[in-house]
Parts: C-alpha cells; structure tokens; sequence
C-alpha cells in the first residue's frame, strides 16, 4: 500500500479510512478468536468467578461492579438462583433490557467526526432473521437528530393538486400496513472488491438489517393530495443537519414504498428516524430518507449531493452508473464465520442470511470446497420477499482445509454472482472498486486449526 | 381495539357520505376492510401556509428556484477562507474531514486496484447546481445552513475558479450557475443496466 501514498492527498485521506476501518474492528474483536467473543467469554469468566467467591464464603451474593454491556443491567447473580429470590416484577421501570451475558454491539467505523459516520449489525450472533431494534445497522450524515413529534410535519407538495401539511399524529390516522424487509446499505462490503480486508462478518456484511416497519403506504397519501400530469419523481428530505435529500421515481413511490414509524412493534428507533422515515422495499439503504419532513413531487429528478456525487457507482471506463436503486440478490454465511475457532473436527450447522432486493430467496447453496460443489441448504419458512431469509446446513468438518461459501437465487432467477464476475463487468476503480452494489458471493476459509478467515476464492 | 374499530366505523360513515356528495355509489359493501378508505379521501392534514414553506428548498440542474443574490471569486475567497478552510484545506485539496474540491480531472478512467480515482467537484460532479443545493443545506458541517445565499453563490464561484471550470471574473448567480458546462456533465449513465452479471451455470 505504500504506493498508495505517493498519490494525492485524497488518496491518503480514502487510504487512513480503510486503515481506521480496520483498525476499529480489531480494536472491537480484540482477543482469543473463539467461536465467543472475547469480551464476554472474560466477562463471563469474571461473574463466575465472583459468583462463586460469594457462594464459598456462605454470605450474601456479592454486588458485581463490573460494567454492564450497553442494554443490559448489571445484576447480581447467585451461586444457585433456586434458593433466594430473583429480580422484582417491573424492578426494569417498565421496559425490558438484555441478559447482562450477553455483549455484542454495532461498531462504529473510526471516521472523522461521530456525526457522518456508521455502524454495523454484528451478524455474526445473530439468530433468526430479525435484527434488533438496537442492533440495526446506522448511517448518519449528520448525526441523530433529536425530534419532539408534536413539533415535527411531513410537507407532500410540488405537482400535487392539493399540498398538504400532515402532523405525527395524521400520519398514524392513515390506514397502515407492516411488512418485515431488510434494509442494506449500498456501501455494504465496499471493503471487499479488491481483497479481503475487514476480518468479521460484521465488518464485511454489517451493514443489512432486518425490521418490521409498520407506516402509511405512500401510494395512498400520493392518491390524498393527487398528481399532477408530468409528474415522474418525488424528492425526499430529512430533518437531520445533513438535510439528507433523494429522489425517487414516482412508480416507486406509488408501488410500494412506505412512511414508517413503527419498527419491531414499537416506534421507530431515533437513530432509524424516529419520528418516521421513508422505506422503500429492496432499494439501497441512503434512498430510505430518515427523519423525514417533506415531499416534493417533480417532473425531474433533483441531482442532490447523494445522488451525483456519492452512490454512483464508477466504472474502469470512466463513465458512472446513476440511480442504481435495487440490492441484488446477496448472502452470507454468519457461522462459522472470520475471527471464529472451531475446536475440532466433527458436526457443525453451518447457518447465514440470504436476501433479494427483487423479491423471495428461492434456492441458497453452500460450497465446503470453494465452488467446486454445490448442495442445496434449508430454508427456514416464512420465507418473505425483500426480507433476510435464515439458511441452515448441517456440515461434517474431518479437519481438512476447507473453504465455506454460500450462493443465493431469487425469484427472478437471478443467482448471487462471484466477485470476480463483477470485477469483470465493473472494473476495479482503486481499492474500493466501484463501491457500491458488491453482492458477489463471500468466502471464509477454514484452515486444519479451526481458524475461520476472510478469503477471496473464485 | 375500541378505538380503532370506532375510527374504522366513523372513517366508512364519512366515506360514503363523500361519495354520495359526488353521486358515486358506494363500491364495497361497509363491513369488507379496505372499504373505509377506497376512493374517498381522507382528508387528514392541512394545506400548508406560505411561512410553512418558507424554509424548504431544492434546486435541480435546470436551476428552478434559484434564490437572488449573487458572487464573485473574490467574495468567495474570503468566505472559503473564513468557513471552509478548516476541513477543505487552504488548497481545497481536502483534509481528514473534508472532501477534497478539486483537481483530479483524468482519474477517473481507470482499473488500477492499488490507484484511486480523484471524485471532486471539478472531476466528478455532473452539475453546478448540486453545488448550491448541497452547501445551503449541509455546510458548513459545524453549522449547517448558516450561509446567506450570496455566500453560497461567492462560494462557489471561487470553487469554480479554482478548478479552472469558469474564469475568476465570472460572476454567479440564478441565471449563471446552471448555464455552468460541468467537465463530468456527460460522465453519467441513469438507465440501470443491472443483471449485468449472468451465472455461468
């Protein structure tokens, strides 16, 4: 990489931020590569220990004044929690919070400022499909803005017949729906063209989620306040100090694009854009506008900062591709995955996600032998359109080397592509490709000691 | 729920009242969900005043919109150096926080791995207008939307200056600044070509 730093400044600027990338996640996954994440492996080492200092002296159970992970409470545990009491009905105030065992967190990758930055999903533990209100990947442009709903409008005008000014509560007046869908943001894996960089599934995949968004479908506010002839495009504009704006092409917006607010049975989490954001199914994660307060219905697409000079995607020839909206079919496999440690040869599930901008997961294949073989793996149903869908994989290791990778095919027939066949499309403009848009398929190499590893293997 | 089986009911009521007052028949019978709200309005919100829109702005490259005022090199030298300086550099070559602005024209043909490309305003932006639109809104980062517009115009013109795109006499304004040539102003494709990778299976 030293050649890198001959170059511009610019070059160093874009080089010290995979360096930072990089570092972030060591810093976060510091420790022994078990299949259990350090910190909580000590933690839970640490409460044994206390726990059985207490139950040897015969005394009450002593306070642990350890720090509780972020969303759980530090609680005294007991040698034998059969014999005393445990916590008291409602001792939570009302709202619940994790098992203090329990310590994975989103990280934030060391940019500049906290305030335009991101954070990932910790893929890696997660169960299921849905990801935890407060496990949800961020993007943040200009932070998270702090919004009272009695204060806060949504404005829908421009070539509409009749602009209208609708409060928080209006917007809960409409007839809503729910639908659980993932949302991933473009620059998801933006690490990976070149080489394998970050060492994680959540450095490498961590930036899908998976909610159920309950809102208004647009389509019926746009049929309230009713189009204008000419209409082909509606500008979406957020409340936060970036005053994030996208357009969107109106059959989106008439098809199935929604106002959220509610997320996971409850509202909307600030930092997903309480008090309601824009969701449109399938589409990259920056054209789902946050905080959103206006709606300005056009004739032409606005030509914002996000959509010219950001979330283009360059390629070798020079030329840039605009309005690339849709995620394509993607997965990866989140156990055993890069930092983990299998202790041994023998029976393991090998268990991921997969998902499809276009609509449902119809097939996902695991390879053990880098592509060479292919088997179908199980599905777990539901499987829902636009949603991450749970692959499971019942898996011999015999100690051998072996190199894990998993391939999805969506309902339209498309089949996750390798990264090399991207490549071949896209070029490779500089060490971040063409940022955007990687959805080729990931591969973890097992070596004979267990350890997992972030491969490239086409 | 009580309360939203009693809204459903006023909102099927009310509705059927709207299409009676415009001598539609009613087209599902009141008790099939969904009938509440098929083709009546909901008439929720209100019609937003002049003081509502006032602080709403978006400029597309036609120029529509564009506010009065307007700005020199000159002008924008002083507020570069007073506003931007700190994270753009006094070059406008950027710095950790800020983007670089200019420069990098003929970086962007590339399929070097180990080279990035130079995507700054003079090399990469297709329009002038995403210029004002973007530092009226966001910049400057420690004070989003503080800049008067002539700021903003004198800003640019100085940006623009310096990355040779128009001359340091040039002065912009609403008419000016979409009449801008961009040189990456045709550097862009909007039609997805995505599947654009087939599987070889």
């Amino acid at each position: 990489m030293k050649q890198q730093s001959k170059h511009s400044q610019y070059d160093d600027k874009l080089r010290q931020k995979i360096d930072a990338m990089v570092e972030a996640e060591r810093r976060q996954k510091a420790g022994d590569g078990s299949t259990v994440p350090a910190r909580m492996q000590g933690r839970r080492r640490f409460l044994a220990a206390a726990a059985a200092t207490g139950g040897a002296g015969g005394m009450l159970p002593r306070i642990v004044h350890a720090k509780a992970p972020a969303g759980a409470v530090e609680r005294n545990v007991p040698a034998d929690p059969t014999k005393e009491q445990g916590v008291p009905t409602g001792d939570d105030g009302g709202y619940g919070s994790r098992s203090q065992f329990e310590a994975e967190t989103r990280w934030r990758f060391d940019t500049a400022t906290k305030e335009s930055s991101w954070t990932m999903t910790p893929l890696e533990q997660s169960r299921g499909i849905i990801t935890p209100s407060g496990l949800h990947f961020e993007r943040h442009h200009g932070g998270i803005a702090v919004i009272d709903p009695a204060r806060h409008t949504l404005v829908v005008h421009g070539m509409v017949e009749q602009p209208k000014k609708y409060s928080v509560a209006d917007i809960r007046r409409f007839p809503s729906i729910s639908r659980t869908m993932f949302i991933e943001c473009s620059g998801n894996g933006l690490t990976e063209w070149s080489k394998p960089t970050l060492k994680t599934v959540q450095g490498t995949h961590g930036l899908t989620s998976t909610s159920e968004w309950t809102g208004v479908p647009l389509g019926l506010m746009l049929k309230e306040v009713g189009l204008k002839p000419g209409a082909k495009w509606v500008l979406a504009e957020g409340a936060d100090a970036a005053v994030m704006t996208r357009s969107i092409p109106l059959d989106k917006c008439l098809d199935d694009a929604l106002i959220a607010y509610g997320q996971n049975g409850e509202a909307i989490r600030p930092e997903q854009g309480y008090p309601m954001r824009l969701v449109l199914p399938g589409w990259e994660g920056n054209t789902h506008i946050k905080w959103l307060r206006r709606l300005e219905v056009s004739d032409v697409p606005f030509q914002t900062r996000e959509e010219t000079s950001k979330y283009t995607d360059l390629m070798a020839d020079g030329t840039a591709r605009q309005f690339t909206f849709v995620m394509e079919a993607k997965s990866v496999i989140t156990f055993p995955s890069g930092e983990m440690k299998l202790p041994g040869p023998g029976f393991y599930e090998i268990t991921g996600l997969a998902w499809s901008g276009r609509g449902r997961i119809t097939r996902l294949e695991v390879s053990t032998d880098g592509g060479k073989n292919w088997a179908d793996a199980h599905l777990q149903t539901p499987v829902l359109p636009i949603c991450h869908t749970r692959f499971r994989f019942p898996w011999l290791w015999d100690g051998t080397p072996a190199v894990l990778q998993s391939r999805a095919t969506d309902e339209t027939g498309y089949v996750q592509p390798t990264i090399k066949q991207l490549v071949d499309v896209r070029g490779l403009n500089g060490p971040l490709g063409s940022i955007y848009h990687l959805n080729g398929i990931h591969s973890w190499a097992i070596a004979t000691d267990g350890s997992v590893t972030n491969a490239h293997h086409f | 729920m009580p309360i939203t089986s009693r809204g459903m009911t006023w909102l099927g009521l009310s509705a059927c009242a709207v299409i009676g007052a415009v001598g539609c028949a009613p087209q599902q019978p009141r008790n099939v969900p969904g009938a509440a709200y098929s083709g009546a309005k909901l008439n929720l919100g209100t019609t937003p005043s002049a003081s509502d829109m006032s602080g709403y702005f978006s400029y597309p490259a036609d120029g529509r919109g564009l506010p009065p005022g307007s700005g020199t090199y000159s002008a924008g030298e002083k507020v570069y150096q007073a506003k931007c300086l700190a994270c753009h550099g006094d070059k406008l070559q950027g710095t950790k926080l800020g983007d670089r602005l200019i420069g990098g024209r003929g970086t962007l043909v590339n399929n070097n791995p180990a080279k990035p490309p130079a995507k700054t305003i003079e090399s990469y932006w297709p329009y002038a207008t995403t210029i004002f639109d973007y530092v009226k809104r966001a910049m400057p980062f420690n004070a989003p939307g503080s800049l008067k517009d002539d700021e903003v115009y004198a800003v640019i013109a100085y940006i623009l200056g310096k990355a040779n795109v128009i001359g340091k006499t040039e002065v912009i304004n609403a008419k000016t600044l979409p009449e801008v040539k961009m040189p990456n102003r045709d550097g862009f494709t909007s039609h997805d070509p995505r599947p654009d990778v087939r599987s070889a299976d």
